[in-house]
């Protein structure tokens, strides 16, 4: 795919998915993680970080790109949107896990367009924030992520109205994001 | 968790409920009535109003703060927005300093050297340091609560950013009360307490919108 089919089709996606379209979403952000965990390996290796901690560092970097997708603004290319979200959470990311670290904006630019379908997923600071939850937040994060439920179905089954589970939801995101930041 | 089960969570979480744009905006709205309702049941503007508004001295103080705020209010836009061009505003910032200086420079030609100190002075420059920081207040955290929607590069610079846009805003409000219109007292004391309000958006800044 060309670049710039590869931005429009970003785009296109990231506008369903501000109006509330969850598959959109799901194939943006799965089409964004195989470049971000391609730059995260290489930076991990690169400032001798262990490889295992590159999911982290992609976990994190996708939090935060979903807590800060507001800031998009849909009239401009998500190109230098997406690139310097990344680059900065890279920094900081790495930088907290104890490197010092300079990614100029150029590599995150050119390792957008390298396709890396490698697939690996590993253990989790996530996890340890998770254990944290409680009932029903639990419930509902265990359902929409591992299960892949969507959330009128956990509401089904958590006996909540649908708005319950997002808010619940939306507080966990965020509480994970807060774990990120005290580390 | 597997990052596919991330992405799964995300996605169910899609919805973007509150933009950095309306953020803004509405803080722009909030910053103005805050500033302006605390302006006109305490302070109002000077009782030679009309008369001054003939007065190049107090014109160009309600321009240079107008500017100030602009040019301020414009980067704060930008500064929370990944990947946007900030360079250009924040060049533009430039112009209040050269403003300031060209209207000092006047100033000197056109004052005797005898009167340079007393305009310097002044006769409201505690107001201005009160009041003007007292102004900025609701308008800064309006700012900074609004930026907190937003993903800035440098937290303490997005802060500062905020300050300058709320210290502007006060100074405008201030300017219209303030009696003292030469360059050399606006030069002095609306910098100074500009600057105070801006150091306080910087400290807020590292603060609150660490992301």
């Amino acid at each position: 795919m060309s670049d710039l089919a590869r931005e429009e089709q970003w785009s296109a996606w990231m506008r369903a998915a501000i109006g509330g379209d969850a598959q959109a979403y799901q194939r943006f952000l799965t089409s964004v993680t195989p470049h971000l965990r391609t730059m995260a390996r290489r930076r991990c290796a690169q400032f001798g970080a262990p490889a295992s901690e590159a999911e982290d560092v992609v976990q994190e970097v996708l939090l935060s790109i979903h807590l800060k997708r507001g800031t998009w603004d849909p009239s401009r290319p998500i190109a230098p949107w997406i690139s310097t979200m990344i680059r900065n959470k890279l920094i900081d990311s790495l930088r907290r896990r104890g490197s010092h670290v300079d990614v100029p904006l150029e590599d995150v630019m050119a390792v957008l367009q390298i396709d890396d379908q490698a697939q690996t997923q590993e253990r989790l600071d996530v996890d340890r924030v998770l254990k944290t939850l409680k009932e029903p937040q639990r419930t509902i994060v265990q359902a929409i992520s591992v299960e892949g439920s969507s959330v009128r179905e956990t509401a089904g089954r958590v006996n909540m109205t649908e708005g319950a589970v997002r808010v619940a939801l939306h507080r966990a995101l965020k509480a994970l994001s807060l774990t990120y930041r005290s580390q | 968790m597997k990052t596919d089960e991330l992405i799964n969570m995300l996605s169910e979480d899609s919805i973007v409920r509150f933009r950095l744009s309306h953020a803004l905006t509405l803080a722009f709205v909030a910053a103005i009535l805050l500033a302006g309702t605390l302006f006109f049941t305490v302070m109002g503007f000077r009782p030679d109003i009309e008369a001054a508004l003939t007065s190049l001295r107090f014109v160009f103080k309600l321009v240079v703060t107008a500017v100030l705020f602009l040019v301020a209010a414009n980067l704060m836009v930008r500064i929370g927005r990944p990947g946007a061009w900030v360079l250009p505003w924040e060049l533009a910032l430039l112009l209040v300093p050269v403003l300031m200086a060209v209207s000092v420079l006047a100033e000197l030609v056109v004052l005797p050297a005898g009167d340079w100190a007393a305009q310097m002075i002044g006769h409201n420059a505690h107001e201005c340091l009160s009041l003007i920081p007292l102004l900025s207040i609701g308008p800064l955290a309006a700012f900074i609560l609004a930026l907190r929607q937003g993903a800035p590069e440098n937290p303490g610079r997005a802060g500062a950013v905020a300050g300058l846009a709320a210290g502007g805003i006060a100074a405008a409000f201030y300017a219209s009360n303030c009696t003292d219109d030469s360059p050399l007292f606006v030069a002095l004391w609306y910098t100074m307490a500009i600057v105070i309000v801006t150091g306080a958006g910087y400290l807020a800044g590292r603060r609150w919108l660490a992301w």
